[in-house]
């Protein structure tokens, strides 16, 4: 048997009953990093030692009755942009290749009181700016399906390890997409929770009015039973909101029957695939034959939300890596002369393009004179959007469509066109503009066998509701494996 | 700008008034920053203490770690609440925080939290009075925001560190209207904010200590004339004397432009108390553009009108108040009350040596007279008078049982005022007690009055005069702590047998 097969679920019962130690689990794990590790590049650090100190002393935990919950002694890889204290911290980034937190991420610290080990850290686009994981400067992740192509992101080294079974389950952030969409492209389950569900401290920020944590994983009841491990008020972040029911496991019902799905006609017009409509309405035929009621309406200014998005998110972000500067930690320039010299020198060498492009794109949106214009238009649009979700959620309880309208690129395409990669960004995007909670979960393969994602998208604080519509739809197939991952079978 | 340009700015500067053909009108608004009591900073749980080891009063969030986030103190709101309330503001009762971005190393996130689009408290307005004419001078807005770190200097391997344990520390910016016409407005007012800051236990307003600080924005034009002049801004004012002479400098300067037909720059000035004479910092032209957007870290304070009810109720005793119950409850006069009440200190300092001996009249004699005196030849002000009001009263105490002579007391009281001694102690340990051992008296006056045959004489043949200096030998002899009724009462008998 493969324990990398295994869903955390299942191999957390199987830990629990004894017929896995943590550490065998762990042992597997890095096991099949080392195997896997120069074909997909999925993680920037992975800290063999410590996985394995700490595997030790959770499975005593487990063996005392002192941990019971149903991740405890199951690996874990994390995204590079949160913070674990004492583990290399880079976002990918060259101006954080030396950072070592001095604190542990509120997300991460609520997996580890769970029982969760941590075996690496994952790679990503540089500040989870990019949709390809090709802005990194730790080297591209290729995607487990085909290594020719890019995975996704910005977490696509969640979603590649995931796939390519070098971990069991990953968390990863969503500004605009990228939990779903590498998780679309890989094959694999992503949720990103409504704004606010998932405590913020710990996560380096990009957009910090969009920027949400959540779980990759291979199906959806894991990614409803890490959600409701990581989910949690926090002090610690001001936008953290208390939620009246943190349980989500109770959702996972086979069950649609009376449930009301909404079809944006707008999300299936031009620059959709034909395979990945084809496949996406497929799965609204299987859920209404399960009972829901499907219905096709219009979502309007499904155009506007790109533009606003990219406004938004490059804005908060010119601000957010403003502290990034070679006084404090990081990366600091070789010679320089003065402190002005200093600032410029060490940016440009430690930022990459992509990060680059989008400080300057939100440096200008928010200098005087322009504010107005763009900015502030933004966060109007950005109201106006949500207005539009809360009109379609007073008829329906879910909303299905694509991820992305295509599968997965191949690597070296992207960049060359930046414009062209935003817009792929399209059904993704509003999602975090609106707040609203959403699950991308694998639908079958174009005719290059590559994966194709389907997104439910719920109402503000109705992630039981898209669990249930997925776990239902999850039902009706099998999780299909890449090859790379079959590479651990005996 | 030269080193000869920054001398004939001097040179400018230094002429003064002395071509002036038209009359002008000075005019003046305030940009006043206060640092807020509170015992936490603004945005995490460290403390705000003076003096800690750099760094030690420091977390992720002051210092600007990756992925630290800021959480509001409560208690900063209710300040700045309190204070807004008490300047006669309008409340926005739906605030934001903003981000006002630039690029310094004792900033660690390169932003500082402030308020720009919607500061909490707004057109308010303190009453001033020169001169005894009343006037009001308008308060634009007053916002919250969080104060940076220091930057040290390191001769020794020329290079800056910084120390972030300010960084962080709760301010509120008050900004006042264009309203004031002379430095004797703007110190009244200033006087006026801090005496209300300082009785709301909001901040203990030291200049000198930078928890107020102060910029002065300014503009002269031609009496009579509708337009503002062009405005300058002043920094690094650290006391009110220092205000004083910066505007009276820049007035001059700005007028000896205009009559040399120059046109007056807008611009940010230094000013050099100990040159007399500011410099330029920079001009409108190369003003930053702080890129200020709403802060998406916190979320909107909505401050609902129980609120802003608790605060009025809870709002403690203002000066006005104190003046008119101490005129009432301890009937002191007028002038006592404000001298008293000129400073939150010395009012505490009032009210909690009475609250242990009584005897209002008494206290504010000793705070009137030898404090004062005191003050001005240590070269201190009310607010930084550190002795215990229980030794104030305990000495009054002694006094009142007449075991310390009052001309003794002044000498107790002046050790009490520097060392804050336990006068009970000190007068044992220094043998300063009242001598009221009659045997002890008499005998030592028995001395005098053998050694001075001559004023016994004198007072015998009916020179009452002599009897004075008879008394003055044998306190002198007693240093002084011989009970004086006592003296007079034996002396009397020994030259009267």
């Amino acid at each position: 048997m493969n324990i990398m097969s295994l869903t955390a679920v299942e191999l957390g019962k199987r830990i629990k009953a004894g017929e896995i130690t943590v550490v065998e689990a762990v042992k597997a794990a890095i096991d099949a990093i080392e195997k896997k590790e120069e074909k997909i590049n999925s993680f920037v650090t992975v800290d063999r030692e410590a996985a394995l100190e700490q595997a030790k002393k959770v499975q005593k935990l487990i063996d005392d009755g002192q941990l019971s919950g149903p991740l405890a002694g199951v690996p874990v890889a994390i995204k590079d942009n949160m913070c674990t204290e004492g583990l290399l911290t880079t976002c990918s980034s060259k101006i954080l290749g030396n950072y070592n937190p001095t604190y542990t991420a509120t997300a991460v610290e609520n997996l580890q009181r769970a029982g969760a080990i941590i075996i690496g850290k994952t790679n990503m686009d540089e500040f989870a700016m990019g949709s390809t994981t090709e802005t990194s400067a730790y080297g591209v992740t290729r995607n487990p399906w085909d290594i020719g192509h890019v995975p996704g992101g910005s977490s696509g080294g969640s979603a590649a390890a995931v796939a390519a079974e070098e971990c069991i389950y990953a968390l990863g952030s969503d500004t605009g997409g990228s939990i779903r969409q590498p998780s679309s492209f890989c094959g694999v389950v992503g949720m990103k929770p409504t704004y606010g569900t998932v405590s913020r401290y710990g996560l380096i920020a990009y957009g910090s009015s969009l920027d949400q944590i959540g779980p990759i994983a291979k199906d959806v009841t894991d990614c409803a039973t890490i959600l409701e491990t990581i989910a949690s008020y926090d002090k610690k972040d001001s936008t953290s909101m208390k939620r009246e029911v943190y349980d989500f496991t109770s959702a996972l019902k086979n069950d649609v029957a009376g449930m009301k799905i909404g079809i944006p006609k707008d999300y299936f017009g031009d620059g959709l695939d034909e395979e990945v409509k084809k496949n996406v309405l497929d799965v609204a035929k299987v859920l209404e034959k399960k009972g829901a009621i499907v219905e096709e309406f219009t979502l309007s200014l499904v155009e506007y939300a790109i533009p606003a998005y990219y406004i938004i998110a490059s804005a908060e972000a010119s601000s957010n890596l403003a502290r990034f500067d070679g006084v404090k930690y990081g990366y600091r320039t070789e010679e320089y002369r003065g402190l002005h010299n200093m600032y410029k020198k060490s940016r440009s060498e430690g930022f990459g393009a992509e990060v680059k492009r989008r400080i300057m794109l939100g440096s200008f949106v928010l200098s005087s004179g322009y504010y107005d214009a763009y900015y502030l238009k933004a966060l109007r649009t950005k109201a106006l959007i949500k207005a539009e979700f809360d009109k379609a959620f007073k008829k329906y309880d879910i909303i299905l469509g694509p991820v992305a309208p295509t599968t997965a690129p191949k690597i070296g395409d992207s960049l060359a066109d930046p414009i062209q990669m935003y817009l792929g960004d399209i059904y993704t995007v509003s999602v975090n503009l609106a707040g609203l909670p959403a699950i991308s979960l694998p639908c079958g393969t174009d005719k290059n066998g590559l994966p194709i994602g389907v997104q439910m998208i719920g109402d503000c604080f109705e992630e039981r509701k898209i669990i249930q519509a997925a776990y239902t739809y999850e039902q009706t197939r099998d999780y299909a494996r890449c090859e790379i991952a079959k590479e651990g079978d005996e | 700008m030269s080193r000869q340009e920054i001398m004939q700015d001097a040179r400018l500067q230094k002429r003064g008034m002395s071509k002036m053909s038209r009359e002008y009108e000075t005019v003046i608004g305030l940009e006043v920053h206060v640092e807020l009591a509170t015992k936490t900073k603004i945005f995490c749980g460290c403390s705000t203490a003076f003096g800690g080891a750099p760094n030690t009063h420091t977390c992720p969030v002051c210092t600007g770690m990756p992925g630290s986030l800021p959480v509001l103190n409560k208690q900063v709101v209710e300040y700045a609440l309190a204070v807004g309330l008490a300047t006669n503001c309008s409340i926005n009762q739906y605030c934001k925080f903003d981000r006002k971005n630039y690029f310094y190393p004792d900033n660690p996130q390169n932003y500082q939290i402030s308020q720009l689009y919607l500061p909490i408290c707004h057109d308010g307005y303190v009453e001033i009075e020169v001169g005894g004419v009343k006037k009001n001078i308008g308060i634009h807005e007053i916002h919250m925001e969080e104060d940076a770190g220091k930057l040290i200097h390191d001769p020794w391997d020329d290079c800056s560190l910084v120390d972030f344990n300010r960084s962080g520390v709760p301010l509120i910016e008050i900004v006042s209207e264009p309203d004031m016409r002379s430095a004797e407005e703007v110190i009244a007012y200033l006087d006026k904010l801090r005496l209300i800051i300082q009785y709301l236990g909001a901040s203990d307003c030291k200049l000198q200590e930078g928890s107020m600080r102060a910029d002065v924005n300014l503009s002269v034009r031609e009496v009579g004339a509708k337009e503002f002049g062009t405005r300058t801004e002043m920094k690094n004012l650290n006391s009110f004397k220092a205000i004083a002479r910066a505007i009276e400098a820049e007035r001059d300067r700005q007028i000896d432009l205009i009559e040399d037909g120059k046109k007056v720059i807008q611009e940010t000035r230094r000013w050099d108390d100990a040159k007399e004479y500011s410099y330029a910092m920079r001009s409108k032209e190369d003003a930053q553009d702080y890129r200020y957007f709403p802060e998406p870290d916190l979320v909107p304070i909505v401050i609902g009108d129980e609120w802003i009810q608790k605060m009025k109720d809870i709002q403690p005793e203002l000066r006005t108040e104190k003046q008119q119950r101490y005129k009432e409850e301890y009937g002191l006069p007028e002038y006592d009350i404000d001298i008293i009440t000129a400073s939150k200190h010395m009012a505490d300092i009032f009210e909690q040596t009475i609250a242990i001996c009584g005897n209002p009249k008494e206290v504010s004699n000793w705070l009137m007279g030898e404090t004062m005196k005191l003050l001005k030849e240590q070269e201190m002000d009310a607010d930084q008078i550190s002795f215990s009001p229980a030794n104030l009263a305990s000495m009054i105490g002694l006094i009142n049982k007449g075991e310390l002579n009052r001309s003794v007391a002044k000498d107790v009281f002046k050790e009490i005022f520097i060392h804050d001694i336990d006068p009970v102690s000190y007068i044992e340990e220094h043998g300063l007690k009242n001598v009221s051992d009659e045997g002890a008296i008499k005998a030592t006056i028995e001395e005098i009055v053998a050694k001075n045959p001559q004023s016994v004489a004198d007072y015998k043949a009916g020179k009452k005069k002599a009897m004075g200096f008879l008394v003055g030998q044998t306190m002198r002899a007693t240093k002084g702590k011989a009970d004086p009724a006592m003296v007079n009462k034996i002396l009397r008998e020994l030259l009267e047998a």
